[in-house]
C-alpha cells in the first residue's frame, strides 16, 4: 500500500467585512476584505500586534469572527468550528504530541477522517516520505532536531489533503541557515501540490522570497495588497515602503502633471516618473537605497557622511540640505571618502511618489 | 590580580575554623547541658572545672574523659597548613587528614563509650571495663565537629574539587552531613531495632515474628473477620489516592476548562490543606454523621432509624482523608492542568479531531504525569495520615496508629513498632521510587520554543456536565464541613445541648491582667505559645536548608548529585510516625541526646518540611537566569557572595513562601510531634487530640478553628508581602502576543 500519494484539494479563501474583538475593545481585526486564491501561496506580514496570527486563526477556526463571512471554497465557515473545517495548520511551536511516535503523530488527523487503517499508515508513510522523514517513524519528537520536527509538524498537516494549510511563522524557531532552506522546501512542495496556503510572518525578506501575494497589515487592517514585486516597488504609503525593505523618504516637489507622469524637482534635480493620481504641489518621494546612484551625471548634491563596508557592497549614510539618506554601492574597490560631495541622482524605475502625503 | 592575595595568605575561611575549633575544645562545655539548650546557668555555676560543665581540656587535665585527648592530634595539624600556599598538595592533604582524623575520631567515641561505659563487648574485652561514662554531645562537641567537617570540605575544595569552591563544597559537606544524622541515622537505628531481643541481644526470628504477625497481614476480612492493618493501610491508600486524584482533576477542569466565573473562590480551596490541622476534618464528621451528629439525628427524627456507628473505621477515614486531600491533588493538577500547551490541543482541533476525541487523545495522555503524581502525593499522605485514623478509625487499624500504639500503650514494643514504620516506609518508599521511575522514563515536556500562544478550549459537553455535578457537591460538602469547625466551636455540647457560647474559647484562652502583668489562665496558653515558638524557630531553619540545598540541585554539578537529590527528597516519602518512631530510637541516647527536648521537635520539623523548602528554591531558582550567577563571578564575586547579593535577594518570595510555609507545617504537624512531645514541650496539635481522646470536642474544635486563623493570618500576610515584593518587577507578557 505505498502507492499512496499526497494530492491538493486546494480552495480560495474569501474574508468579507470580517472583523475581531476581544472582549469590548480590543480590535484585533478591523473589517478586512481578503481574496486568497487557490493554489496560491499568500503571506500576512507585519509588525507584532498587527492582527495576522488573529487573522490565520479565524481561517483555522480557532478564534471565530465577530462580524462578517469567511468562505472556504463555496462553503460559508465562519461559524463552523476547527475539527469541522477543512484547514489545516502549522504551528510555530510545531505543537508535536510529545507523547506519540512521528509516524502517530502524522497519522493523528488520518484517524478522525475516515480513512482504514492500512491506508491511514499508507498515508502517513508518503507524508513523511514527501518532506524527506523516510525512516523516521517510530522516533519520539523529542529525539528528533528542530528541523525535524518542523518537517514533521508539515507531514502531519499535508496528509489531510487540507483545501488550505496555514502556517504561524514556521521559521522563527530555526536558525538562520535551516531558514532559507526549509522556506525553499515549503514552497517546492506548495508549487508541486499545488496548494492554497496562508502564511504568517514579521519577516519582510521570507515574505518577499515564498509569497504569491503579500497582504501587509498595520493596526488591524489591510495597508496593501499585492505581488512582492509590486509592494517593493510600488508601496502605497511610508509603511509599507519602510516595512518590505528599506527606503528612503525623501520631500520633492510635482512640478508638472502629463498624463499619468509627473515631472518632479529636489533642488535643481529634475526626474519624470508615474504619477499615481497625484496633483501638481509638495509631494514624498520613496527610493531604495540602491537606486540612488552616487556619483551620476545630473541630481542633487550631498556630503558623504559615513562609509561601511560590508563585504559584498559599501554602504553609505549622505547628507543632503532636506536631510539624511541611505545608499549602497557596488563599488568596493575605491570607495567613496568620508567627507566628500557627491552627486546623487536616481536610476530609471526607482523612485517612487507616494501617493499619501 | 586578585589571585595573588589569597595566594600567600591563609583564607579567612581556615582561620575562623581553626579557632572556632579550638574554642569549641578549650572554652565550651563539650556535654550537653540538662537544662536546655539555651540555659546559661551554667555560665556562673561551676564551671569551667565541675564535670557537667567543664571543656573537654578541662576534663583531660582533671584526668576525666582521656579518649578525648587524642582530638588535639588532628586540631594541631591545620596550623601547619597556615604556612602553606593554597596550590601547594600538602595543604590539601593536612586540612583532609586533620578533618577526616578528627571526624572520625569523634564518631568512633562517641558510639563506642555511652552512658554505661563501653557499648561494645569486644572494646570491654579489649580494653577491660571503662568505669567511666559520657553524655550526649554539647556546644563543644558539636562546634569542634563542625571545624573538622569543614577543614575537611576546605581541603577538597583545595584539591580542585568543584573548581576549588570552598562555600559549594562545605554547603555539600554540610547538608550531607545533617542529612545523614538527621534522616538516615535514625532510620538505620529503627530498622536495628526491628531486630532487638528483649536481652538487647540481635535476633532474625524477633523480626520474623513480629514481621508476619496476623495483625499486620491478617486477610480475615475477606470472610467476615478483620484485616491486617497493612492491608487496610494499603487499601485505603489506594482508594485515597484514586478519589482525590479524580476529584482534584475535576476541579482543576472546572477552573482552567470551563467558563465558571468564580474561579477564584475555586482557588482558595487550595490553601485549607495548608491551614487545617489533619484530624479537624475528622472532628468535624463527628460532628455530622457521628451518633448524636446533625445529619445523623435528623435521618433517626425522619425515618425512625437506629443511629448507628457507620462512621467509625473505614468509611469515615476515607471521606476525611478524601476531603483533606483533595485540595492537594487539585494543587497538583491545577498547574498540570494548565502546562498542557494549547497549540496541542489547537493542533489536535485542526486535524479534525473533535473536543472529546482531542481530549482524550491529547489533553488527558499529556496529564498523565500530572495524574501519577497526584495519586502518588494521595497515597502517601493517606499511608502518613495520622489524626484522622485515631479519631475516625474505631476497629479499622491502620499503620500509623498501630506504631503509635505500640510505643505509647499498654503493650510498650519497640520492636513491633520498627517492624510496623518498615512496613509503612517500604510502601511509601516504593510509591516515591515508583513515581520518579514513571516519570523519569517519558519525556512529557513540550517540545517547543517560544509562541505557545493561543487558549485551552473549553471541555466536551459529555465530560463537562458530570464534571460539574461533582465538583458542586464536593464543594458544597467541604464548605459545609468548615462550616461545621466553626459552628461547632461555639456550642454548649454538642447534639445534646445546642446553645451557643464561647466558653470554649474562654476555657481555652482566658486571660487575667495582674498587676505584675498579663496572666495566660487559658488551658491552651502552654502548648499555643510552645507551639508558636517551636514553628518559629524551625522555619528559618528550615528555609536555609531547603534554598542552600536548591541552589546546589539547580546550580552546581558535582559527581553523585543524582543519589544527593534522592536523600534530599526523601524524608518528604517518610511518614511523620516514622520519623517520630526512629528519633526516639536514635536520640534518647549518646552521643546526640535530645529526646523530650524543645531541640528534637525543631529538628524533626526541619526535615519534615526540608522538601518543600528544597521544591520551592528549585522553583524559583531554575527562573533565574544562570547567566546572571555566571557575570557576577566573573565580576570577581566567589560563589558564596554571588549566592548572597545576587540569588538571595531574588528569591526573596521563594524565601518568604519556605517559611511561612514551614512556619504553618510545622503548627498542623500531628504525626512525628505526637511520639516527640513531653511534659514541658508540649504542641498544640498533641494538647487537641488529648483533648478529643476525653471526648472534649468543644475545647478540641474551639483550639482547632483558633489554630486556622492564626495560619490563615501568616498565610494572608505572605500573600501581602510576596505581591508587594512582585511589584517591583516588571511583568514581561502584559497583553501576549494576540496578532
Amino acid at each position: 500500500m505505498s502507492n499512496a500519494t499526497i494530492v491538493g484539494k486546494a480552495a480560495p479563501v474569501r474574508f468579507e467585512n470580517v472583523s475581531k474583538r476581544f472582549g469590548r475593545d480590543v480590535v484585533a481585526v478591523d473589517n478586512i476584505n481578503l481574496n486568497v486564491e487557490a493554489g496560491k501561496l499568500v503571506t500576512l506580514l507585519g509588525p507584532s500586534g498587527c492582527g495576522k496570527t488573529t487573522t490565520l486563526r479565524m481561517i483555522a477556526g480557532l478564534e471565530m469572527a465577530s462580524d462578517g463571512r469567511i468562505l472556504i471554497g463555496d462553503r460559508d465557515v465562519t461559524t463552523l468550528p476547527a475539527t469541522d473545517r477543512d484547514v489545516s495548520m502549522v504551528f510555530q511551536s510545531y505543537a508535536l504530541f510529545p507523547h506519540m511516535s512521528v509516524l502517530e503523530n502524522v497519522s493523528y488527523g488520518l484517524t478522525f477522517s475516515g480513512f482504514s487503517k492500512a491506508e491511514t499508515r499508507a498515508r502517513a508513510l508518503a507524508g513523511l516520505d514527501l518532506v524527506g522523514l523516510k525512516g523516521f517513524d517510530s522516533r519520539l519528537p523529542s529525539e528528533l532536531s528542530g528541523g525535524q520536527q518542523q518537517r514533521v509538524a508539515v507531514a502531519r498537516a499535508l496528509v489531510l489533503e487540507p483545501q488550505v494549510l496555514l502556517f504561524d511563522e514556521p521559521l522563527s524557531n530555526l536558525d538562520a541557515k535551516l531558514r532559507r532552506q526549509v522556506r525553499e522546501d515549503i514552497r517546492a512542495i506548495q508549487q508541486d501540490l499545488g496548494l492554497t496556503v496562508v502564511y504568517v510572518t514579521h519577516d519582510q525578506e521570507e515574505a518577499l522570497a515564498v509569497s504569491d501575494e503579500i497582504v501587509v497589515m498595520r493596526n488591524a487592517a489591510i495597508a496593501q495588497i499585492g505581488t512582492p514585486r509590486s509592494l517593493y516597488d510600488a508601496p502605497v504609503d511610508q509603511f509599507v515602503a519602510d516595512f518590505i525593505g528599506e527606503a528612503n523618504i525623501l520631500p520633492c516637489t510635482i512640478d508638472s502633471i502629463d498624463g499619468d507622469m509627473a515631472t518632479i524637482s529636489i533642488e535643481d534635480y529634475r526626474h519624470t516618473l508615474p504619477s499615481r493620481g497625484l496633483a501638481a504641489g509638495p509631494a514624498k518621494l520613496a527610493v531604495r537605497p540602491s537606486r540612488l546612484v552616487i556619483g551620476a551625471d545630473r541630481g542633487f548634491t550631498a556630503k558623504v557622511a559615513k562609509a561601511t563596508y560590508v563585504g559584498v557592497r559599501m554602504e553609505y549614510t549622505l547628507e543632503a540640505s532636506f536631510g539624511s539618506m541611505f545608499a549602497v554601492h557596488e563599488d568596493v574597490d575605491s570607495p567613496f571618502e568620508v567627507g566628500l560631495d557627491v552627486t546623487v541622482g536616481f536610476s530609471d524605475k526607482g523612485p517612487v511618489l507616494l501617493p499619501e502625503a | 590580580m586578585r589571585n595573588t592575595a589569597s595566594e600567600t595568605s591563609a583564607s579567612p575561611a581556615l582561620i575562623f575554623w581553626i579557632i572556632a575549633g579550638w574554642v569549641g575544645y578549650l572554652a565550651l562545655p563539650w556535654y550537653g547541658i540538662e537544662d536546655g539548650f539555651f540555659t546559661f546557668e551554667w555560665l556562673i555555676d561551676g564551671y569551667p572545672l565541675d564535670g557537667d560543665y567543664a571543656p573537654a581540656a578541662f576534663l583531660i587535665g582533671q584526668g576525666d574523659k582521656l579518649w578525648l585527648a587524642p582530638l588535639v592530634l588532628p586540631m594541631l595539624l591545620p596550623l601547619l597548613a597556615l604556612r602553606l600556599k593554597k596550590s601547594d598538595p600538602n595543604y590539601a592533604r593536612l586540612l583532609i587528614l586533620s578533618g577526616a582524623l578528627g571526624f572520625a575520631w569523634l564518631i568512633a567515641q562517641g558510639f563506642g563509650i555511652g552512658i554505661r561505659g563501653f557499648n561494645f563487648e569486644w572494646l570491654k574485652a579489649l580494653f577491660g571495663d571503662l568505669g567511666d561514662r559520657q553524655f550526649g554531645m554539647g556546644y563543644g562537641a558539636l562546634l569542634v565537629a563542625s571545624a573538622f567537617l569543614f577543614l575537611f570540605t576546605q581541603g577538597i575544595a583545595a584539591r580542585g574539587a568543584i573548581n576549588g569552591d570552598v562555600f559549594v563544597v562545605s554547603a555539600i559537606g554540610g547538608v550531607i552531613v545533617i542529612v545523614t544524622v538527621f534522616v538516615f541515622f535514625p532510620i538505620a537505628k529503627m530498622l536495628l531495632a526491628a531486630f532487638i531481643t528483649e536481652e538487647g541481644g540481635y535476633s532474625a526470628s524477633v523480626f520474623a515474628a513480629k514481621f508476619f504477625d496476623d495483625r499486620l497481614w491478617g486477610l480475615g476480612c475477606l470472610w467476615g473477620g478483620r484485616c491486617g492493618a497493612a492491608w487496610n493501610s494499603l487499601f485505603l491508600a489506594i482508594l485515597v489516592g484514586i478519589i482525590t486524584t479524580v476529584l482534584g482533576l475535576v476541579f482543576a477542569l472546572v477552573v482552567t476548562r470551563s467558563g465558571f466565573r468564580y474561579k477564584r473562590a475555586l482557588r482558595a480551596l487550595t490553601v485549607l490543606p495548608i491551614i487545617t490541622p489533619p484530624f479537624v476534618i475528622g472532628l468535624a464528621l463527628i460532628l455530622l454523621f457521628g451518633l448524636s451528629g446533625t445529619v445523623t439525628q435528623f435521618f433517626a427524627d425522619l425515618f425512625g432509624m437506629q443511629p448507628t456507628r457507620w462512621l467509625y473505621g473505614m468509611p469515615g477515614v476515607l471521606i476525611a482523608q478524601t476531603l483533606a486531600f483533595t485540595p492537594i491533588a487539585f494543587l497538583v493538577l491545577i498547574g498540570v492542568v494548565e502546562g498542557v500547551s494549547p497549540s496541542m490541543e489547537e493542533a489536535a482541533q485542526t486535524l479534525r479531531a473533535n473536543r472529546w476525541q482531542t481530549f482524550r487523545t491529547v489533553s488527558l495522555p499529556l496529564m498523565r504525569p500530572g495524574l501519577a503524581n497526584a495519586f502518588l502525593l494521595g497515597f502517601i499522605e493517606s499511608m502518613a495520615d495520622f489524626g484522622n485514623p485515631l479519631v475516625l478509625g474505631g476497629n479499622f487499624d491502620v499503620l500509623s496508629t498501630e506504631i503509635f500504639f505500640a510505643i505509647v500503650g499498654a503493650q510498650y514494643d519497640q520492636g513491633r513498632a520498627a517492624v510496623l514504620a518498615m512496613v509503612l516506609l517500604f510502601f511509601t518508599l516504593s510509591a516515591f521510587y515508583a513515581q520518579r521511575m514513571w516519570l523519569g522514563k517519558k519525556s512529557y515536556t513540550t517540545v517547543s520554543g517560544k509562541g505557545d500562544a493561543g487558549v485551552h478550549p473549553l471541555m466536551p459537553k459529555g465530560l463537562a456536565v458530570p464534571v460539574f455535578i461533582g465538583a458542586g457537591v464536593w464543594g458544597l460538602f467541604t464548605v459545609v464541613v468548615y462550616g461545621m469547625i466553626l459552628y461547632g466551636s461555639v456550642v454548649e455540647l454538642w447534639g445534646v445541648n445546642n446553645t451557643l457560647t464561647l466558653k470554649h474559647y474562654v476555657t481555652a484562652f482566658s486571660v487575667r491582667i495582674e498587676d505584675s502583668g498579663i496572666r495566660w489562665t487559658g488551658a491552651a496558653w502552654d502548648s499555643f505559645w510552645t507551639t508558636i515558638y517551636i514553628a518559629a524557630a524551625a522555619a528559618p531553619l528550615t528555609a536555609i536548608v531547603g534554598l542552600v540545598t536548591a541552589y546546589l540541585l539547580t546550580r552546581q554539578t558535582f559527581a553523585g548529585k543524582n543519589a544527593f537529590e534522592f536523600g534530599t527528597m526523601l524524608s518528604f516519602a517518610i511518614p511523620g510516625t516514622v520519623i517520630g518512631v526512629s528519633y526516639i530510637l536514635a536520640f534518647n541516647v549518646p552521643p546526640i541526646e535530645i529526646t523530650g527536648t524543645g531541640i528534637i521537635l525543631i529538628v524533626s520539623f526541619i526535615f519534615r518540611n526540608m522538601p518543600v523548602g528544597v521544591r520551592a528554591g528549585i522553583a524559583s531558582m531554575s527562573q533565574l537566569d544562570k547567566s546572571l550567577d555566571e557575570s557576577s563571578l566573573t565580576l570577581g564575586a566567589n560563589s558564596w557572595q554571588t549566592f548572597r547579593k545576587i540569588i538571595l535577594p531574588l528569591l526573596r518570595p521563594a524565601i518568604l513562601a519556605a517559611l511561612v510555609y514551614s512556619f504553618v507545617r510545622a503548627m498542623t504537624a500531628i504525626s512525628a510531634v505526637i511520639f516527640l512531645v513531653s511534659a514541658e514541650y508540649d504542641m498544640a496539635t498533641s494538647y487537641i487530640i488529648g483533648r478529643v481522646e476525653n471526648n472534649d470536642y468543644g475545647l478540641a474544635i474551639a483550639y482547632s478553628t483558633t489554630l486556622i486563623f492564626v495560619m490563615l493570618g501568616a498565610v494572608g500576610l505572605l500573600q501581602l508581602l510576596v505581591g508587594r515584593t512582585r511589584i517591583g518587577r516588571r511583568t514581561q507578557f502584559t497583553a501576549g502576543e494576540k496578532a
